[in-house]
């Protein structure tokens, strides 16, 4: 099987939905050229209708998006940074989200949203925050955060076909990282964890970079004795609590993993469903593991330590064994 | 360019700030190409005019507000090179601790509240500096920048029309640079002048040449004169160039795409306010050719100066992480 970088992945998956579908198209500022690498080479291919670069106006865009939407069409509304999805909330969360629902299901809003999440690249604070966790606060749409080529490939078709809103995160940390792509066509399901690593001792959950995080820990672990299981959970929004709750079920112990601000966190949600529905099951209290409580700093030094680390993940994992 | 009018000092002042950011961004271009900067940079290099000669305009209270692209910004109104420079090597002698970087440089000491990264994020918040001038009566004025791609932000079209509204003491500086990332100006807006937006405000929308220094003093000072007498907010298009790349380090990164003409490029490359403003001073006989070449070479060593001040610059302390959290 060949193996490709993430990057490569992402823009076979737009390719290839955009072929089979002539109402997929691609939405945003400078994706012809390709602010991210993932959209080159779609305007050679697909050309003006297919592909529009778009001024600067991200609640517009957004909302063009969600327009074209009930209207038929099946957008992808590329806003770059996950931050700029702050100048487009109104249309996301008042309408994309509400719509189906508040206007009796008469309509859908089958579009995705595709911007990097979070840090990494010494950018300072608007550029990268991570904001997963604003939108799975949000009722009726989905999000989606890979960790892997394979999973980013088979996550986006399958987002691109889903007749919901679908917020598809990508991370500029991984672009580089290579992975097993078939060349036959694939989906992955919205809303399947993947188990990376199988192990009896305790459960590290994650996704998107910080499932390299957890792996990384688990090995040091591993040659510590203790066998971590690594769940990458890929979707956030619906998310698989019942393989987390499975594997809570044999280890007894669990920690999140998240590179997210804590409060309200992705992990906040998975701990607290752990606590609620395997409570008796846990033999240590749940820990969480994210970004510090604080905006991203610029400096390298500092983004770093602002991040979670392998080392605070073994630490969390400590905690629960002692 | 002509300084008809205009105090040969005002002249001499507006010419060392356009030679201060072009010094302090050619060295800043060249330690990124070295991999010695974290982060992205966006040079100013080709529109130092337009800083130069609103900030000359303006005191020391009055305000302005930056942008990604806002070293020359926080030179033009008084920044320090030490500080800036350690800020961009994120070290802890930065303006911001090395917790800002390159497009969050403040210096709130000289009224400078900050550059922004977000498009369009800077017009709101000068809008509310010019409120509270407005409340407390005071004579400040507040200035934003922004780019030609932000005019195109609903941030532009609200902010301009609350200050209109409130009448408050605002100027709107468009640097138009002909392009916004890698769409040019005129594929993003179907208007040639950015300033006839303001007409939809009620508010004057005047063009300046954005290569003269000495031209945009001359509009600027005119708005803020007007602003200072309660006459309300302006919007100025200052018409420039965008002489390089959007980001450094941005053809290894587009792998051999380009979106500029080797003729625009030339021709944007051609118009340049240092050599324009440096020519005429000599000509003038404004400054002798031994203080230009002298001036020079004292904003050369200063930014040596910053450079080496900032490699010694510690890198901040991780407990740094957890100050200047809460008020
Ligand atoms: C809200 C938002 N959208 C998009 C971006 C990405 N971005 C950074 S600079 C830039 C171009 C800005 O163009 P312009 O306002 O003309 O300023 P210039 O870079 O030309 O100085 C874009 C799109 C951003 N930082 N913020
Ligand atoms: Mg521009």
């Amino acid at each position: 099987m060949p193996r490709k970088t993430y990057v490569a992945a992402i823009q076979e998956a737009l390719a290839e939905e955009m072929r089979r579908d002539p109402s997929v198209f691609l939405i945003g500022e400078d994706v012809r050229i390709g602010v991210f690498p993932s959209t080159r080479g779609l305007y050679a291919e697909f050309g003006d209708k297919r592909v529009i670069d778009t001024p600067i106006s991200e609640l517009a865009v957004a909302g063009a998006g969600i327009g074209a939407a009930i209207t038929g069409l099946r957008p992808i509304v590329d806003l770059m940074f996950g931050t700029f999805l702050y100048l487009a909330f109104d249309q996301i969360a008042n309408q994309a989200g509400a719509m189906r629902y508040m206007y009796g299901g008469q309509t859908k809003a089958s579009l995705v949203f595709m911007v990097q999440n979070g840090a990494g690249s010494s950018a300072g604070h608007h550029h990268s925050q991570a904001v997963h966790q604003f939108f799975m606060n949000m009722p009726q749409i989905k999000v989606i955060l890979p960790s892997s080529p394979y999973d980013g490939k088979g996550l986006l078709k399958s987002a691109i076909r889903d007749d919901n809103p679908v917020l598809f995160l990508h991370s500029l940390s991984l672009g580089g990282k290579r992975s097993e792509v078939p060349t036959e066509e694939y989906l992955i399901p919205i809303g399947l964890a993947d188990v990376k690593r199988a192990g009896s001792d305790v459960t590290i959950c994650a996704a998107g970079p910080a499932v390299h995080t957890a792996l990384a820990a688990a090995k040091t672990l591993a040659s510590a004795g203790v066998d971590a299981e690594v769940i990458d959970l890929r979707s956030l929004s619906p998310w698989d609590k019942g393989a987390v709750l499975e594997s809570v079920a044999k280890t007894g112990r669990f920690v999140a993993v998240d590179e997210s601000f804590p409060t309200c966190s992705a992990a906040s949600e998975w701990a607290a469903t752990v606590a609620e529905e395997a409570f008796h099951q846990l033999k240590a209290p749940v820990q969480r593991v994210t970004n510090k409580d604080v905006p991203m700093p610029f400096s390298p030094v500092l983004e770093k330590a602002a991040l979670p680390s392998a080392d605070d993940v073994i630490a969390a994992v400590q905690r629960t064994l002692s | 360019m002509h300084h008809q009018g205009m105090p040969v000092d005002v002249v001499i002042d507006i010419y060392t700030r356009v030679l201060r950011i072009r010094r302090f961004e050619e060295e800043v271009g060249r330690l990124f190409r070295q991999g010695q900067l974290p982060g992205f940079v966006h040079l100013y290099i080709g529109e130092e005019a337009v800083a130069a000669g609103v900030c000359a305009a303006l005191t020391d209270e009055d305000t302005i507000v930056s942008t990604h692209r806002g070293h020359g910004h926080v030179i033009a109104k008084g920044g320090d090179f030490k500080r800036m420079m350690a800020e961009l090597f994120g070290k802890a002698g930065g303006y911001c601790k090395g917790k800002g970087g390159s497009m969050h440089i403040a210096d709130f000491d000289i009224g400078m509240l900050g550059a922004i990264g977000i498009v369009g994020g800077g017009m709101p918040i000068a809008v509310g500096a010019g409120l509270s001038a407005w409340y407390t009566d005071s004579d400040r004025v507040s200035v934003c920048f922004f780019g030609d791609g932000a005019a195109n932000e609903g941030s532009f079209h609200e902010s301009l029309n609350l200050a209109s509204t409130l009448t408050l003491p605002v100027i709107f500086v468009c640097e138009n640079n002909q392009y916004g990332e890698f769409t040019p100006a005129r594929q993003a807006m179907n208007i040639s002048d950015i300033a006839d937006r303001a007409v939809g405000y009620g508010i004057p929308g005047l063009v300046a040449d954005g290569v003269d220094a000495l031209e945009i003093y001359r509009v600027a000072l005119a708005a803020v004169e007007r602003a200072r007498a309660g006459g309300g907010p302006t919007l100025i298009e200052a018409k420039t160039h965008r002489r390089g790349s959007h980001a450094e380090g941005e053809e290894a990164f587009l792998g051999g795409q380009t979106y500029r003409d080797e003729t625009e490029l030339a021709a944007a490359q051609a118009k340049d306010p240092l050599l324009l403003l440096h020519t005429y001073v000599s000509e003038n006989e404004i400054l002798p050719a031994e203080l230009l070449e002298a001036l020079d070479g004292e904003i050369t060593a200063s930014v040596q100066e910053a450079v080496a001040a900032a490699r010694e610059s510690p890198e901040p302390e991780i407990a740094a992480l957890y100050e200047d959290l809460w008020a």
